[in-house]
């Protein structure tokens, strides 16, 4: 089992005393509104000035130096707006709806592996509970869009149902080629396997980046990131917000802090779900054809932490600007493109890179193609 | 692991407050005026919406749903398989496990050919076949 030491159990240890409960919810206090929040409300400023770049504007420069800070300006803005429930709309579903999204998309921070000493929850079902907790978002969405009683959201609502409920399959079967290959579902587990074996001893404990691993679980992240884009509601896959077409598509009536809640709830799934694909794909914290347990030197812990937090986070922000740069390249697919490419594009091919993974474990004996490659050792 | 538990379930009470704290600080910091009474009206491009957005219509999504469903709980029976695979491997019965994973997944992707033969993925199919009756 993995050896990694949750951010509660690190505080207890580091302070002394105290129940592990209070440190549990210290650290889960400290993840959300330290990690997860943050995020979202800095992602807009980001997507801002990512934009402004891709179209030779300037973007925001008038807060802050660069206009950095604008996603503060943006937050006081939101939270002293009126907020006000439409006529007509089911009050409680409206309620419910901007919770239901803030709560499945900071929940899932829980199992994200940030480092090997600053994990939330290292669960051992943790890649089924983030799959599980992401999808209170649908539900969110689609009762956002009925409850306000217009007909834009309600079209938008139907379209995120029917999209996100699709692309919940190949980002599932896109996952379990990596279950295959780690044979557990706890996130720092096979995080930890993904590491550079630096002795020719440990060899068999290591099997490099999962995305490298065989040719099946290469095609199978490119899978997991288009359908993670759906999931997300991004560009090319916005059909449930399509502001071109249905005004806001779900939250049109959502104004002031509810709209803001929506968004930072979006921007906090788009950082999961490339978190997701850096743990199970890119090697989640670790650093490329080094490995920081087998040095000569024996490094402190705050070190590594740093280090790792770092990688991981690295390899997250660039896969979120990846997401950022889609959205100035491509255009928006049709429902029934969206509809089409999932269920006779994705599912088969990710079906087909679940048998191929299974092949390959089963020919190869489990090993990867670094193994097989550089089998007495690789450093 | 019991404490990852315990942390999980912190991470769901502490995210789930967060939407009433944050509309909370709204309501105490802002100034209490009664707005407009055309602002609560449903956006329809600035005309008085006309009748109620909860009408009957068609979604095209009933059959979908139910292969979603489907292959829902399917995905969630080979994750237990497919975590005990490598251990099936190192202990010499791979084939064994790739045969029962082979029969169960190709047994639900027939399906999902029978569906797409069927024409039940076809999002316009409703409109069409409405199109041929007349």
């Amino acid at each position: 089992m993995g050896n990694s030491a949750l951010f509660a159990h690190s505080m207890q240890t580091w302070i002394g005393a105290g129940p592990i409960w209070v440190w549990a919810a210290l650290s889960a206090f400290l993840i959300i509104y330290l990690v997860a929040l943050p995020f979202g409300g800095f992602a807009t400023y980001v997507e801002r000035k990512v934009a402004a770049d891709f179209q030779d504007r300037v973007g925001p420069n008038r807060v802050g130096p660069y206009g950095i800070l604008q996603f503060l300006a943006d937050a006081v803005k939101m939270i002293t707006k009126e907020d006000f429930i439409p006529d007509g709309a089911d009050k409680f579903l409206y309620n419910l709806a901007p919770l239901l999204v803030v709560m499945g998309a900071c929940s899932a921070f829980a199992a994200l592996p940030l480092s090997k000493y600053l994990m939330g929850a290292d669960l051992n079902i943790g890649v089924l509970y983030i799959l599980a907790v992401t999808t209170l978002v649908a539900p969110g969405i689609l009762l956002g869009s009925w409850s306000s009683n217009n007909k834009w959201s309600l079209l938008g609502g139907l379209r995120g149902a029917a999209q996100i409920v699709s692309y919940e399959i190949p980002v599932a079967l896109s996952i379990l080629p990596v279950v295959l290959i780690s044979g557990t579902l706890q996130v720092g587990t096979i995080v930890e396997q993904q590491g550079w074996a630096w002795s020719g001893a440990t060899t068999g404990q290591y099997h490099f980046w999962n995305l490298f691993h065989n040719p099946f679980c290469f095609c199978a992240a490119f899978l997991l990131f288009i359908a993670g884009l759906a999931e997300t509601n991004r560009i090319p896959f916005d059909l449930p917000e399509a502001e071109s077409e249905l005004v806001s598509g779900f939250n049109t009536e959502f104004s002031g802090m509810r709209f803001g809640l929506y968004a930072l709830g979006e921007f906090a799934e788009v950082f999961v779900m490339c978190a997701v694909l850096t743990a199970l794909y890119l090697g989640g914290w670790h650093i490329p054809f080094l490995n920081l347990d087998q040095m000569w030197i024996k490094f402190p812990e705050a070190i590594i932490i740093l280090v790792q937090l770092a990688m991981f986070s690295i390899k997250t922000l660039l896969l979120v600007f990846v997401v950022m740069w889609l959205r100035w390249t491509l255009p928006r697919l049709r429902v029934d493109q969206l509809m089409g490419m999932c269920w006779k594009g994705l599912v088969p091919l990710s079906l087909i890179n679940l048998f191929g993974t299974a092949v390959w474990m089963w020919v190869f004996n489990g090993r990867s193609l670094a193994q097989l490659l550089f089998g007495s050792g690789h450093g | 692991m019991e404490t990852g538990y315990i942390t999980a379930l912190w991470f769901l009470i502490i995210s789930c407050l967060t939407v009433p704290l944050m509309l909370g600080i709204g309501w105490i910091i802002r100034p209490q005026k009664k707005g407009s009474a055309n602002k609560t009206m449903a956006y329809e491009c600035g005309e008085p919406p006309v009748g109620d957005a909860w009408i009957k219509f068609n979604i095209r999504f009933y059959v979908v749903a139910i292969i979603f469903i489907i292959f829902d709980v399917e995905v969630a029976t080979v994750f237990p398989a497919a975590t005990v695979y490598k251990a099936a491997i190192e202990s010499g019965n791979g084939g064994l496990a790739f045969a029962k994973i082979f029969l169960f997944v190709g047994l639900l992707l027939s399906g999902l050919a029978y569906c797409w033969v069927r024409g039940d993925l076809e999002w316009i199919k409703g409109v069409a076949q409405t199109g041929n009756k007349k």
